[in-house]
């Protein structure tokens, strides 16, 4: 049983995808009850090993590909806190997609991928070794692109291609990085930390940065963040999970990987590497912010918001003392659930009052008061207003600079924060005080689009106000750095 | 022994069959002759996989008086990989007649082709002597010839002339070659031949078969014969044309550079066949990149994917300490040489299925194609992923092991051909990519039947199947591989 827990995982989101390619669009009740059924398993799933993992169980299961290839599933403390995120707003996601898309054509189509997605997006967070996390990783490039593409119209076309030329020659940066190490080390496992002393230091700097490089594509770190903003075209369901857990997440996740369980927190600090890392973390932090400033339209603006708030996971793996990695852990979970937030209702407006401009929010707090108080909430905890779950991060990755040594954080952070109210503040203002226009419309008469988006906007409150209870994600982020990669 | 003589000479007697039979009775029997040929080749497989390589003696004779023939490893998984794109090809052959109608020429002429080909190449894949090789060759070309220029139309004749006049150069000086080698040795069994003592016409011996066979598998710059062949013939023959044909002579060459005359291999001579290698992976790329046709696309693609095979005569051997597996560079060619044969076919075969529906492979006239036929959209997709060595295909494993053996041995420089030519082969495939997927409504195209639709997709989900169960084939290659693929030129 426990070898084919991971896989059972991987399965439950896996074997719908496959079946979903064979539904005929007619076939709304299978494909949806397959969708959930398969979010709700693993859920379960995720939730029964919770309580193992916290105990110490480790579950493995392994498959042989030609020698050197072995897929290698794992589940470690780090591993559960990324499915747990991805299981959670996969199963929301859903809800609000097929609210979302109703009887649009081509919906086959769209949730095979959409499951496929979340399956590679498992399956990269249960990888247990470095080849099998590339495998996994450009599964996710595959099954995005038809999703970016989904419309079929001019814009969401060219953003798919945008999409794969920034993500392809990211993928195989990563793997001469991966071949170039491993070539040296052999096979790396994530459990047994590689013996780097084979290779020079210039050497081990090169293949670092080819990493950073690779995963920092996905990571949307400046200046490799091109991609993301032009991939808002995509339907409201596909930025949600691009934003939250799939793709970015997917790339801050192997920062995070490659530098605690590939060179080492010690090893990057020893070669010099910690502090540029932290460097461009904050100058992408900065520039986000600042070029979402300048954005109109609402989904731009939320996704150079996301350049912006995914390199804090960054500047917290790169800073890589104690308490800056709790922050940078608990902000994977803290902006998923924030930004799906926002995007949830990014796509209401959008949908319900034809609304996509910024100047279009005018007076809609009174007329759509669920979604506007869902997204004050997500945008507050943005700019980490306490207790929402955008302070915890915050003040955790503080603490952490200082522990660092590096009180420069200090200002970087105090400066983002100042930009995300500029760019934030503005819509709530127009939400809840300017009037509304004279032919402005707008209701809220769809539970599967509001309902998920009031669960994701009452979790950044609960994760915030439970943050010392040990099952909130910050008392498992502590449980990971002090388990794994405390000092 | 059976086995061996079944896979030999069942395709032939199919080929004889469908002459001498009834208009009626031709398909069925090119039909049943592919199907027992396909068992065959299984069996064979089976056989080698379980006692190791199998020989056998024409007439009793041991080789130098008599001619060896050898299933090892390599053959049977060329022969199944063959045996497997050939009754893909026949299937969409007789799809494509009941759907089409083909012009008399073309309904009497392709069956016995395909099998005449399919006899030469399992023959060139256990031949064990230059000149059975060279006979195994000649047979190719001739009915591969025939294949390229059956449809009678102007421009696929001189395709199909271009193509006899480069087979017919690359015959004579493999030939030339083989005589030398004769007239010094006094004989061309492989295995003997490796143990030869060297004398010095064997350089230039060597120098000429290469010469000839490069010729014939279209290495760059002898490529120019290729795309217009292959775009001119009928999609099921430019399947068979583009995944097959040129395995034959490529298959010899690695025979030649491997078992019989390793010792000949000098720096200078690796450096050069890599060299060309890397130049095809990028002009031929490049030269995709501007097709306005999807066949040529496809054509130009079979220039670059042969073009990282070579990479494995300068990068064989170069076993790093922390590799767990050996001769990486070798095996991964030899997977290219099969991920690429099953994509490939499946490529040309949704060709044939979009020209069937719209009746032209021009990319302006497949916008939107895959909304009406999703099943071949996907298939073209698989493919696509072979070919472009994304994980978890084929493709893949073959770049995965030979960009090993590039950093293990310290050659870096073919690594980067390895990931440029993958990214190259992403931009060439995403025209047509675009062009099917996007949301144009094409103007009524005629229906194709499912079931014909579904054998290129089986053929891509194989591709991709050998890279997600790689282990097995990668053991496959394993029995009775030389030495020197692990040791290094």
């Amino acid at each position: 049983m426990t070898a084919n827990l991971p896989v059972l995982i991987l399965l439950s989101s896996l074997l719908p995808a496959i079946i979903t390619f064979f539904i005929p669009q007619d076939g709304h009740a299978l494909r949806n009850s397959l969708n959930l059924g398969g979010a709700v398993l693993k859920l379960g799933l995720i939730i029964w090993m919770l309580f193992a993992i916290a105990d110490g169980t480790v579950y493995e299961a392994s498959f042989a590909l030609a020698p050197g290839l072995v897929i290698l599933l794992r589940v470690d403390a780090l591993a559960l806190l990324f499915i747990s995120l991805s299981g959670t707003l996969w199963f929301l996601t859903t809800i609000y997609a097929i609210a979302y898309f109703g009887g649009k054509p081509e919906l086959s189509r769209f949730f095979g991928f959409f499951s496929l997605c979340v399956a590679s997006t498992t399956g990269l967070a249960l990888s247990g070794s470095l080849i099998s996390f590339f495998i996994f990783f450009e599964l996710l490039t595959l099954s995005t692109w038809p999703l970016v593409a989904h419309k079929q119209d001019k814009p969401s076309l060219a953003a798919a291609r945008t999409y794969l030329a920034y993500a392809l020659p990211g993928s195989a940066t990563l793997l001469v990085a991966i071949i170039w190490l491993e070539s040296s080390t052999g096979p790396v496992l994530f459990t047994e930390p590689p013996d780097l002393s084979e290779l020079d230091p210039v050497s081990l700097r090169a293949i670092f940065c080819l990493f950073i490089i690779g995963v920092g594509v996905k990571a949307a770190i400046v200046p490799l963040h091109g991609w993301l903003p032009s991939a808002m075209a995509a339907p409201a369901p596909v930025s949600s999970l691009l934003h939250a857990v799939a793709v970015v997440k997917a790339g801050a996740f192997g920062v995070v990987r490659v530098i605690y369980d590939v060179y080492g927190a010690e090893n990057m600090a020893s070669l010099g590497l910690s502090m540029p890392l932290a460097g461009i973390a904050s100058v992408t932090i900065l520039w986000g912010s600042v070029r979402a400033l300048q954005q109109g339209e609402i989904k731009k603006r939320l996704a150079y918001s996301t350049v912006s708030q995914v390199s804090y996971i960054v500047l917290g793996a790169a800073l890589a003392s104690p308490l800056a990695m709790i922050g940078g852990l608990v902000h994977l979970i803290h902006q998923g659930l924030m930004k799906i937030t926002l995007f949830f209702c990014a796509g209401i407006f959008d949908e319900r009052a034809g609304v996509k401009r910024i100047d279009g929010l005018n007076g809609l707090g009174a007329r759509m008061p669920w979604t506007s108080v869902c997204f004050s909430l997500g945008a507050l905890g943005m700019i980490g207003l306490p207790p929402l779950a955008g302070f915890v991060s915050k003040f955790y990755l503080g603490l952490g600079a200082l522990e660092a040594g590096a009180p420069w954080v200090l200002a970087v952070l105090a400066a983002s924060t100042l930009l995300n109210a500029a760019y934030f503040l503005p819509l709530l203002y127009r939400l809840w005080i300017l009037p509304a226009a004279a032919d402005a419309s707008g209701d809220e008469r769809a539970p599967g689009l509001v309902v998920p988006t009031v669960i994701t906007a009452a979790a950044t409150i609960g994760v915030g106000l439970l943050a010392a209870s040990p099952i909130s994600p910050l008392g498992w982020a502590r449980l990971i750095v002090t388990q794994g990669y405390g000092p | 022994m059976t086995p061996m003589i079944a896979l030999l000479t069942l395709p032939l007697l199919a080929a004889l069959a469908t002459i001498a039979l009834p208009r009626r009775a031709r398909a069925a029997a090119a039909g049943i002759g592919a199907g027992a040929t396909l068992l065959a080749a299984i069996w064979v497989a089976v056989v080698v996989w379980r006692t190791g390589p199998m020989d056998l003696m024409l007439g009793g004779w041991q080789p130098p008086v008599g001619i060896g023939l050898r299933a090892d490893g390599l053959s049977v998984a060329l022969g199944v990989m063959t045996a497997l794109v050939m009754s893909a090809a026949v299937l969409a052959a007789r799809f494509e007649h009941a759907t089409t109608g083909p012009g008399p020429r073309i309904a009497f002429g392709i069956w016995p082709l395909i099998l005449l080909l399919w006899a030469a190449l399992n023959a060139v894949f256990v031949s064990r002597d230059l000149f059975n090789l060279y006979v195994g060759l000649e047979l190719i070309s001739l009915s591969a010839v025939a294949l390229v220029a059956i449809s009678g139309k102007a421009q696929a004749v001189a395709a199909g002339l271009r193509y006899l006049l480069f087979a017919l150069t690359g015959s004579l000086l493999y030939l030339a070659g083989v005589v030398l080698t004769y007239s010094a040795h006094g004989m061309l069994d492989i295995d003997l031949l490796a143990a030869r003592t060297p004398v010095p016409t064997d350089a230039l011996a060597l120098g000429l078969m290469t010469a000839g066979l490069l010729a014939k598998t279209a290495l760059f710059p002898f490529h120019v014969w290729l795309p217009p062949a292959h775009a001119a013939a009928p999609a099921p023959a430019s399947a068979l044309l583009s995944a097959l044909v040129p395995k034959a002579s490529l298959l010899i060459l690695v025979r030649l550079w491997f078992e019989a005359m390793p010792d000949m291999a000098t720096a200078a001579s690796l450096l050069t066949l890599g060299g060309l290698g890397a130049l095809a992976v990028v002009w031929g790329g490049v030269l995709a990149l501007v097709q306005a046709r999807l066949k040529l696309i496809v054509a130009y693609s079979t220039v670059a994917q042969l073009g990282y095979v070579f990479l494995a005569f300068p990068l064989a051997g170069g076993a790093g300490a922390a590799q767990p597996w050996s001769a990486g560079a070798w095996t991964g060619a030899m997977f290219q040489i099969l991920s690429h044969g099953l994509a490939k076919a499946s490529m040309f075969l949704t060709a044939g299925i979009f020209i069937a529906a719209v009746g032209s492979d021009r990319l302006g006239d497949l916008r939107g194609l895959a909304r009406a036929l999703p099943m071949t959209g996907f298939a073209f997709a698989l493919s696509a992923i072979t070919l472009m060595g994304l994980p978890p295909s084929g493709g893949f494993t073959a770049k995965y092991l030979m960009m090993t053996s590039a950093f293990a041995a310290d050659q870096r420089g073919w690594a980067a051909v390895l990931v440029g030519g993958g990214l190259l082969a992403a931009a060439y495939l995403y025209r047509p990519m675009a062009a099917l997927f996007s949301a144009d409504i094409p103007a009524a195209p005629r229906a194709v039947p499912r079931r014909w639709q579904a054998v290129p997709l089986w053929l891509a989900a194989l591709a991709v199947g050998l890279g997600l169960m790689s282990a097995a084939p990668f053991d496959l290659l394993q029995i009775g591989r030389p030495d020197i693929a692990a040791e290094g030129l």
